[in-house]
């Protein structure tokens, strides 16, 4: 697959000759993530999140398998077994400070890289396949990291699963026979947590096998590139090893700077006070907040306080809740517009730059507590998110006149320099021509 | 294929040059791995809680001669046997030469607490608990532990005397705290 | 069709949140406890390190056996702190024989050998510290219903922790504003969340008489216990500030390396 000048396996010692012959792996390793691999040779940082999201995810899966080691999921000793981490397993209070900011670093690198998915089109045609497989790995992780967070059963954690939990019974009919079902008893219990665990354990499994379908499909067309402009020979790709391994490598020290300061120095200035208080039934927290990072969303949730349409207002939340990311699958089909990059497009880049602000927006009024002027923000930018996606983007295709593309990748990167392109991916496959497939 | 960097200059001093940073990083980011891996690998060791319990003090005040008791010392079943005259007598009178394990009565006792025989109650064959330690328990035809599993008789010193297993019953390293308390581990 | 659709939903979406927000908002009575209500003020700890960065900085030993001996004589009479055991006090500087003694004074639920009747026996290191109420129900019997929470979180398990309980315990003598009312059997603390407290005012000047000669004033009390419970909250913070430096300062040179190693690779093509 791939591009013809892709560079070809050739096994360097006998033993590896001998492995790929009868097992491909070092092949299909070397042309997924190796110097197989041409991509767009002009791709800049933002680029790198990519990668950034697959380490963090085997960060939370090996420091998980570790904590379920120590962990024991059950109402009566979770809250006991976390402390049991924290204070007596050797190096347990690293390994969960770890799991537990790892979280929110997942997050934060999996938003950017959603962000520089939508400024550069990376979801138009033919990546749309990639993009799904995004949008399904983000519905995982929010589901993963929501049972995750009810597993130290604190006072956030059953209140959280008390109020998720309940979003479902706002369903017409069936609604509060589903909740039931979901929390197996009538509240969350022993049921929940035991339940809980079994698949924030083996969640993080079925989003690793997305992730692996996703590099699958990614490496049909290849990745995107800052200029939207596709790959037309050689001279416009350098081959991933070791170019981008060593970009990446620099970017993951920086990342693991960044999440080190978290992890040693304010561990739980992401996490909620009330979280270090065992769960207790009879006492509702001042105000139930989820984890920042589905902010957001329970600001879709509460923006909605009319009953519209002989539809109640809690079912309107939950639905718009659901409807904020079930839209981004059809994304591909509501962005017409044949330009991908933001950059040569001069009005969906400023509504990109609106929706930016309006996340952090949501995010923040989903943090506040719900009385005035916070209520009217969330309208007007729960009202702003649907807009842009289901209303500005197909407009725009047809009213926006984007600027003049450049010819090709490598005449955008040597226009700027003002030098001739060196093509070293070119050389040697056009003085040994790829064995055809 | 020739695309890595080596292949592209032929500058001798830059290659060099390359070459260390190239390997400077590979073992900055391995010593950085390993460091790492240390505390995923120390966490499976006994956490602060267990080693806590590596020591337990036994007040034996109360276990009359040709009584023994039975506790538990690091998650382990121990013994802890008040020999009577007669006990004593019958385990000495054995040369230790003739026995699977040789070791005397006084090799596994303390000078001047000779009584006390502390061992664990682990049967030294494949790790059943040895019967004898209770009152109108077997107590093997050496009158002193009986493995009920595959037949292993110990003597009234712990000693093999009959039966598949190899050594003699295991004394865990202990100290007399005062006359009647000790401590073990 | 995708368009359409989306377009149908997204306008209605659009219309259902724009009426609600014009839709005129009953008149909120804004809750009089915010205004008297205070927001913890800073404590200046000496752990904290310079300029409170919480980066450097470890214990003062002597703070946090001062900060122990007010919990004992002190705070102990209501409050547990049951995920500390005897041997974790070591970390305050005393010595095992110390330690044990500790343990000694204290006694823990157990079983009379003899009679299987609930007896106590004296703790071991192992052990952790008792708690003063067997069960909520007597907790709440003897503080007038009110429950004291166990401190061994208390830190973490409060916004600003550290910063707030410093100020609770020595936030009591603020005059009562016009027009509040304390309840019954409360007492006014502007720190605490709803301005009235079970808690009686816990720490006077010169309540007891510290081993190292330390001045007993509220405000130093109230450091040492704060510090002490710290400690109780996050043990491994001693430990957790060193390596963490050491591991910034592994990753700023493989940063800075893998950089180079970046140029390296990239350096023919520019």
């Amino acid at each position: 697959m791939s591009f013809p000048w892709a560079n070809q396996y050739q096994p360097k010692s006998p033993f590896m000759q001998w492995v790929d012959s009868r097992l491909p792996v070092p092949r299909l390793v070397y042309n997924a993530v190796g110097a197989g691999y041409p991509v767009p040779r002009n791709i800049n940082y933002l680029y790198n999140f990519g990668v950034l999201a697959g380490v963090a995810l085997m960060i939370q899966i090996i420091t998980g398998i570790v904590l379920a080691m120590h962990y024991s999921a059950h109402i009566t000793t979770a809250f006991d077994s976390v402390e049991h981490i924290m204070r007596n397993v050797n190096s347990g209070w690293l390994i969960r400070y770890i799991h537990m900011n790892g979280a929110s670093f997942f997050f934060i690198v999996v938003y950017i890289h959603i962000f520089r998915g939508l400024y550069f089109g990376s979801y138009k045609a033919p990546r749309e396949m990639v993009w799904m497989l995004g949008v399904l790995i983000l519905l995982l992780m929010m589901a993963t990291a929501f049972m995750g967070y009810v597993l130290p059963w604190g006072q956030m954690s059953f209140w959280g699963a008390q109020v998720i939990t309940s979003l479902f019974s706002a369903i017409p009919l069936v609604g509060d026979a589903i909740r039931t079902w979901l929390v197996g008893g009538f509240a969350p219990d022993n049921a929940t947590i035991t339940r809980f665990f079994s698949l924030h354990y083996v969640l993080p499994f079925v989003i690793l096998g997305v992730v692996i379908l996703k590099i699958w499909a990614l490496h049909i067309p290849g990745s995107t590139n800052p200029t939207g402009v596709d790959v037309q020979g050689p001279q416009d790709t350098l081959p991933f090893h070791p170019y981008f391994t060593a970009k990446d490598g620099f970017s993951l020290t920086i990342y693991l700077i960044l999440f080190s300061a978290f992890v040693f120095f304010m561990p739980n200035s992401l996490g909620h006070p009330d979280n270090y208080i065992p769960a207790n039934a009879l006492s509702t927290p001042a105000q139930i907040v989820p984890e920042w990072y589905l902010l957001p969303f329970y600001a879709i949730l509460r923006a909605f306080t009319l009953d519209f349409l002989w539809i109640p207002a809690k079912l309107w939340g939950v639905i718009a809740m659901f409807a904020s990311i079930i839209l981004l699958f059809f994304l591909p089909w509501l962005d017409t517009s044949r330009v991908k990059s933001a950059t040569y497009r001069p009005l969906y880049k400023k509504f990109f730059w609106v929706l930016f602000f309006n996340m952090f927006l949501l995010g923040y009024v989903g943090a506040m507590p719900a009385e005035e002027p916070y209520v009217r923000i969330g309208q007007i930018a729960t009202a702003y998110y649907f807009a842009h996606f289901l209303i500005i983007m197909p407009l725009l295709s047809f009213i926006e006149k984007p600027l003049p593309l450049p010819n090709s990748i490598a005449e955008s990167v040597f226009a700027k320099s003002g030098k001739k392109p060196v093509t070293v991916a070119a050389a040697p496959a056009a003085a040994q021509p790829a064995p055809a497939e | 294929m020739a695309t890595t960097p080596d292949a592209m200059t032929d500058d001798a001093d830059g290659v060099r040059r390359r070459d260390f940073i190239y390997v400077a990083t590979g073992a900055f980011a391995a010593v950085g791995a390993a460091a790492v891996a240390w505390p995923f690998i120390n966490q499976m060791n006994p956490s602060a809680d267990v080693r806590a319990l590596a020591t337990v003090e036994i007040d034996l005040s109360s276990i009359l001669p040709g009584q023994a008791i039975k506790t538990i010392w690091q998650s382990k079943p121990v013994f802890v046997r008040n020999l009577t005259a007669a006990e004593q007598a019958e385990a000495d009178k054995v040369a230790a030469g003739d026995l699977r394990d040789p070791q005397t009565l006084a090799d596994r006792t303390k000078e001047g607490n000779r009584n006390w025989l502390v061992t664990l109650g682990v049967c030294t064959h494949l790790g059943c608990v040895p019967l004898g330690a209770s009152e109108g328990e077997n107590k093997g035809d050496y009158g002193g532990y009986f493995c009920p599993c595959h037949g292993s008789h110990y003597d009234t010193a712990g000693r093999i005397r009959r039966g598949p297993a190899p050594k003699n019953l295991e004394v865990p390293t202990y100290a007399f705290k005062s006359p009647t308390l000790i401590e073990i581990g | 069709m995708v368009r359409f659709i989306g377009f149908g939903a997204g306008l209605v979406f659009v219309l259902a949140l724009i009426i609600g927000a014009l839709m005129p908002r009953e008149a909120t009575v804004e809750d009089p406890i915010k205004k008297i209500h205070l927001y913890p003020r800073h404590a200046q700890l000496s752990h904290d390190g310079p300029l409170g960065l919480g980066v450097f900085g470890t214990f003062d030993r002597a703070q946090l056996q001062r900060g122990y001996q007010v919990y004992k004589e002190v705070c102990s009479a209501c409050h547990g702190l049951q995920r500390i055991a005897f041997r974790n006090l070591g970390d305050l500087g005393f010595t095992d024989a110390e330690v044990k003694a500790l343990a000694r004074a204290a006694e823990v639920p157990s079983i009379n050998p003899q009679t299987g009747e609930p007896a106590t026996r004296p703790a071991l290191p192992s052990d952790h510290l008792p708690p003063p109420f067997p069960n909520e129900t007597v907790a709440r019997l003897a503080n007038n219903n009110a429950l004291p929470p166990d401190l061994s979180l208390i830190v973490k398990a409060r916004p600003d922790g550290q910063n707030y309980i410093y100020s609770l315990l020595t936030g009591y003598d603020k005059p009562v504003p016009a027009g509040h009312d304390v309840p019954v059997g409360l007492h006014f603390n502007p720190y605490f969340h709803s301005v009235n407290i079970a808690m009686a005012k816990p720490l006077n000047d010169g309540q007891i008489s510290y081993a190292d000669g330390t001045e007993a004033t509220v405000d130093q009390m109230a450091k040492d216990v704060t510090t002490f419970l710290r400690w109780a909250s996050e043990p491994e913070l001693e430990i957790r500030r060193q390596t963490g430096v050491a591991t910034m300062i592994f990753l700023f040179i493989l940063s800075i390396l893998s950089f180079l190693t970046y140029r390296k690779v990239w350096a023919n093509l520019k």
